[in-house]
């Protein structure tokens, strides 16, 4: 059996999993969608009484807001198993994983599949289609296959975050607040335009975790926007990509991470 | 031909150790002191095809250690690891193939599903045919009883049914090597009966080399050929349990029934042969040595003082033995 195949019937199992506590599981579906929902009322709330976010208009945001979501919601879905490593870890199941004759990347994804995040993907689903229809622009279909691939290059750069948190659960089981400021607070960060935030603040997040190009890059583009930072257009073009490199970037240190284990245990 | 071999294994692992106090565990955040901790000081052994070996020793030893060595989820600091020729940690997957292991005190089965679930999901990860998987598990669910609950979620069953699962788990595809971690740990006297019994044939009727770490001498007893003793990170005395009875515990348990009640003055003062180690109401436990006093002698002199009115001889408890065991040997 493929490891796709083998990755979906963990799907599979993790899904009959949650199913039988079926109460339990609606309850945070939309638990999670009213959450998430309450958050974009926020916004618009904002821009009601405001009009407008530096030169960005509601429906603008909407699309940022959109994709970011999105994307988080796919990898948060998928990658869960990252998530939650740390307890495996620390109860000495991870030691399973090492048992099996399969991937350690493909069983740890396969660890938990989170199917009440379907709550966050709808909302961001909604609001990304909310803004589309609303925005006031032509749509065209490389515009729309740009949005497809940055909030796919988007899904990989959140995954490659899940690695990167979970390569730490190696070392410590403490520090782990910290990586939740690069995927919860990044999407927070990537919500709105980033080029309303300071310089520093901006280059982290375009350089050092590349959240600027699962939204920031790809809209300058679709949306035929002036650029405040003065990308260039390729730029747009280019930035699925970096979400990709970013994930298999991570996969390295992943590597690394598991050597280490393999000399020290827990 | 061995299928397990290995050469002074070495592993020490760092432990951070910190005071007590909220000052300290802010401390440690920044730095940690560590103390070296001395898992396995060349550790050497090997175990042969269809062999079933037991090892012991107590609490901290280090069995742990090496069981995960040999499975190759730790790589060692030193020495020299084979099985089946491969090094287990450097050809993980083509490993992990031949090799089942349970953790008694862990599960490796998914929690909330029927059993059935996990044995098709673990199908699925070993890559096994139909034909061959469903020979096995028929195999295995009719040695082990298991038809009864094979649709009932892991967490609803019992600790010995659990158990039974988790062998049949960890043998799903045929390994040549077992290795189990306290198999029959916390579980009722007819469940271990029925896993050492399992365990017993497994080894028997397919030659699975089979490595036991317990602390149930009567699983050892019943099952092992050949037992090993690991203490302070060291093979410490290896051989058959009865030879290690012989040279630990050469001594007999002799149980008179006396025709009164004494005190144990009285007892002690006219018996020079054996040694009074109990005495309740008119039973009297003696340990004697046949090496210096045979049975004979001993009941001789009895009889002498005392009116005698029922003998039994007996080996001392392997636990005995063994607490004796680790005793002498200060680990």
């Amino acid at each position: 059996m493929t490891g796709v195949r083998l990755y979906f019937r963990y799907l599979g199992v993790s899904f009959r999993s949650q199913l039988q506590y079926p109460a339990s599981f609606i309850m945070m579906t939309v638990g999670h969608l009213v959450v998430t929902a309450i958050e974009f009322f926020g916004l618009w709330a904002l821009f009601d009484r405001f009009g407008s976010l530096g030169d960005w208009a509601l429906a603008e945001v909407a699309l940022f807001y959109g994709m970011v979501h999105v994307a988080f919601a796919i990898a948060e879905a998928a990658a869960r198993g990252f998530d939650v490593l740390h307890r495996h870890v620390r109860t000495g199941d991870f030691d399973r994983i090492l048992l099996r004759p399969r991937s350690t990347v493909l069983q740890v994804m396969g660890l938990e599949f989170q199917l009440m995040r379907i709550g966050r993907f709808t909302q961001g689903f909604v609001v990304l289609i909310w803004g589309i229809s609303k925005v006031g622009i032509v749509w065209t279909l490389p515009k729309y296959l740009l949005m497809a691939l940055s909030i796919l290059g988007g899904c990989f750069l959140f995954v490659g975050l899940f690695v990167l948190q979970a390569v730490l659960s190696f070392w410590s089981v403490d520090s782990l607040e910290v990586v939740n400021l690069t995927t919860y607070g990044g999407v927070e960060t990537a919500k709105v335009p980033i080029a309303i935030y300071k310089g520093w603040f901006r280059r982290f997040f375009t350089w050092i975790i590349p959240l600027a190009t699962i939204n920031y890059f790809p809209l300058m583009a679709v949306l035929d926007h002036q650029d405040p930072l003065n990308t260039p257009l390729w730029l747009s073009w280019l930035s699925p990509f970096f979400g990709i490199a970013f994930f298999t970037m991570s996969l390295q240190v992943w590597k690394m991470g598991l050597k280490y284990y393999h000399s020290t245990g827990s | 031909m061995a299928q397990i071999v290995v050469r002074d294994l070495t592993k020490v692992f760092k432990v951070a150790h910190r005071k007590a106090g909220v000052w300290q565990a802010i401390k440690g955040l920044v730095k940690r002191e560590y103390n070296p901790v001395r898992a396995l000081d060349g550790v050497s052994f090997e175990v042969g095809r269809g062999e079933l070996v037991g090892y012991l020793g107590p609490n901290g030893a280090g069995k742990s250690t090496t069981v995960k060595i040999l499975s190759g989820i730790l790589v060692p600091d030193s020495g020299l690891c084979k099985i089946i020729n491969r090094i287990p940690w450097q050809e993980r997957a083509a490993h992990v193939q031949d090799i089942g292991v349970v953790f008694g005190q862990r599960s490796q089965l998914w929690w909330d599903l029927p059993v059935m679930d996990s044995f098709e999901l673990l199908r699925d990860i070993y890559r096994l045919g139909p034909v061959d998987f469903n020979d096995t598990l028929e195999e295995l669910v009719e040695t082990l009883n298991l038809s009864a609950f094979l649709g009932v979620p892991v967490r609803q069953l019992s600790l010995g049914q659990r158990m039974r699962c988790e062998l049949t788990a960890s043998l799903l595809h045929r390994p040549k090597l077992l290795f189990l971690d306290e198999p029959t740990i916390g579980l009722d006297a007819v469940s271990k009966l029925v896993v050492r019994d399992f365990i017993k044939r497994l080894n028997k009727e397919h030659g699975t080399t089979i490595l036991l770490t317990t602390h149930d001498m009567d699983d050892v007893e019943a099952l092992c050929h050949r037992v090993m003793i690991i203490g302070r990170g060291q093979i410490l005395m290896e051989g058959k349990l009865k030879d290690i009875r012989q040279r630990f515990a050469r001594e007999r348990r002799f149980i008179v029934e006396l025709g009164n009640r004494y005190v144990e003055e009285e007892v002690k003062g006219r018996i020079s042969k054996a040694e009074l180690i109990y005495l309740e109401g008119n039973q009297a436990h003696f340990n004697f040595d046949p090496t210096i006093v045979t049975p004979a002698e001993l009941l001789h002199e009895l009889s002498a003082e005392f009116e005698v009115r029922d003998v039994l001889i007996e080996n001392p408890p392997i636990d005995e033995v063994i607490a004796r065991l680790y005793e002498e040997l200060a680990i």
